[in-house]
């Protein structure tokens, strides 16, 4: 299998897919056998409210990317929502992407968010790896259509652009914190629009307000005090640039594409890339034991004393928090 | 713990312009708990039997009003077929005059829906057959 799929054997790359995001025990073994394989993709994130257009331009940007002399082999990973009432969903990102429909170097899977929150699924990280290891260069992450605290894709994503669209709101909404403090690169879509020019105001006033202080945010949100990376922060901090692009004409495509290429170099020259692999590994694993200890506990938790405990609490004869304690003292 | 969601994969192959049906079939397999890959208007056999591929679906269902499927929809088996993805259950819906259905299921399509179909039975189909997989 995995022989097949490092020699561009799509059908067991989509089967390895599967496997992974089943979370069965056959994919976590293909995960393991694939991790030492991994780590030269460049990971890019593309975030944004619904309907900002973030498919739009993953399909002009895809296209851009493989006009590159290297000719690179792009793959993405789309999420969208799970029904939190069905547990079906729709999985629309493809019919934005059409003109990569038949370009053999590019490859496509739409994921379900699977009522994960934070903007992806539990195995978006395991598909990037997947793709990775596969040799894919760049794998693209488009999020679920992001509100405000959607951030997961930063410990992800090696570069991760914020998509924006005129009108959505004042300078107030653009100096809280969530998506926009996460990006390297802003993007203000739909630039023919009306208000685009007020937005890219907004958005400036921002950047220039404390990208570097935005910096050391982003610094304490993916690495806890009581965990410090443990190489030191660049010397000289990434600025995000503002670009207005029109994605259905794809017009400014061409400067996103070299921003990004200029953001893996500086990623590189700073010891940055390194950095937010550590950072990534740090937030798997700590994600992983807590989920694996979690299953563990539920697992071996007397149902019936889950009930009585449950009840308890509704009659509020015991507060949660001693619920907790008895719950935990197995 | 494993996972398996039902993936189905709904799709306009020719040129027709009329998506509503394939947009109500694709909300209530939704709502009956599956994972629909939405592809949208004028598909190739080619572009339809990539996106299965690329997104490793159980299920193709393909809509048709334009009277087009007795060239459409054997090229589309016959793609998934040259992929690799023979176990596919595929059906049909739209428009399809009742002598062309015999030959249809012959080229294996595994159900062929018409106007008034109700979209349970639909989705009790598809989750009979997988299972049977």
């Amino acid at each position: 299998m995995i022989e097949d799929i490092r020699k561009g054997n799509r059908l067991a790359l989509s089967r390895v897919l599967s496997q992974v995001e089943s979370g069965s025990t056959a994919g976590s073994d293909l995960l393991e056998q694939l991790f030492p394989l991994t780590g030269h993709a460049h990971k890019i994130g593309i975030t944004g409210p619904p309907g900002a257009g973030k498919s739009t331009l993953v399909n002009a940007l895809i296209t851009s990317l493989r006009q590159l002399p290297a000719d690179p082999q792009v793959a993405v990973i789309a999420v969208d929502p799970t029904s939190p009432y069905s547990g079906g969903a729709i999985l629309g990102d493809r019919v934005r992407m059409l003109d990569l429909q038949s370009d053999p170097k590019v490859f496509i899977r739409s994921m379900a968010s699977r009522g994960a929150l934070g903007g992806l699924a539990l195995q978006t990280e395991a598909f990037s790896q997947v793709f990775d290891a596969a040799g894919y260069d760049f794998v693209l992450i488009e999020t679920v259509g992001a509100g405000q605290s959607e951030v997961d894709i930063v410990n992800l994503a090696h570069t991760t652009i914020v998509v924006d669209v005129p009108g959505l709101g004042d300078d107030i909404q653009s100096i809280k914190a969530g998506i926009l403090e996460i990006a390297d690169i802003l993007i203000i879509n739909k630039a023919d629009h009306p208000g685009a020019d007020q937005t890219l105001r907004n958005l400036r006033t921002m950047v220039e307000m404390g990208y570097q202080f935005s910096q050391s945010a982003k610094h304490r949100l993916q690495s806890p005090p009581s965990q410090p990376a443990s190489q030191p922060a660049p010397t000289t901090a990434w600025k995000p640039p503002i670009l207005k692009t029109i994605a259905v004409d794809s017009s400014g495509i061409e400067a996103l594409r070299s921003a990004i290429l200029k953001h893996a170099k500086w990623l590189k020259q700073t010891g940055e890339w390194e950095r937010k692999d550590e950072r990534n590994i740090r937030a798997t694993l700590a994600r992983q034991i807590s989920n694996l200890l979690f299953s563990n506990w539920q697992s071996q938790v007397d149902p019936a004393l889950m009930e009585t405990t449950i009840q308890t609490v509704i009659d509020r004869k015991k507060s949660p928090q001693d619920a907790i304690r008895s719950l935990l003292a197995l | 713990m494993p996972n398996k969601k039902i993936r189905v994969l709904i799709a306009k192959p020719g040129l027709d312009g009329h998506d509503r049906g394939a947009k109500v079939i694709a909300r209530a397999l939704r709502d009956a708990g599956m994972e629909v890959i939405y592809t949208g208007l004028r598909q190739t056999p080619e572009m339809i039997a990539e996106a299965a591929l690329q997104e490793d679906v159980d299920v193709v269902g393909l809509s048709i009003l334009s009277g087009a499927h007795n060239a459409l929809v054997p090229q589309v088996i016959n793609k998934l077929k040259a992929n690799g993805q023979d176990n596919v259950f595929v059906f049909l819906g739209g428009i399809i005059p009742e002598t062309d259905i015999p030959q249809l299921l012959e080229q294996g399509v595994r159900k062929v829906y018409g106007p008034g179909t109700s979209t349970v039975q639909v989705s009790e189909d598809i989750c009979a057959a997988v299972a049977e997989r």
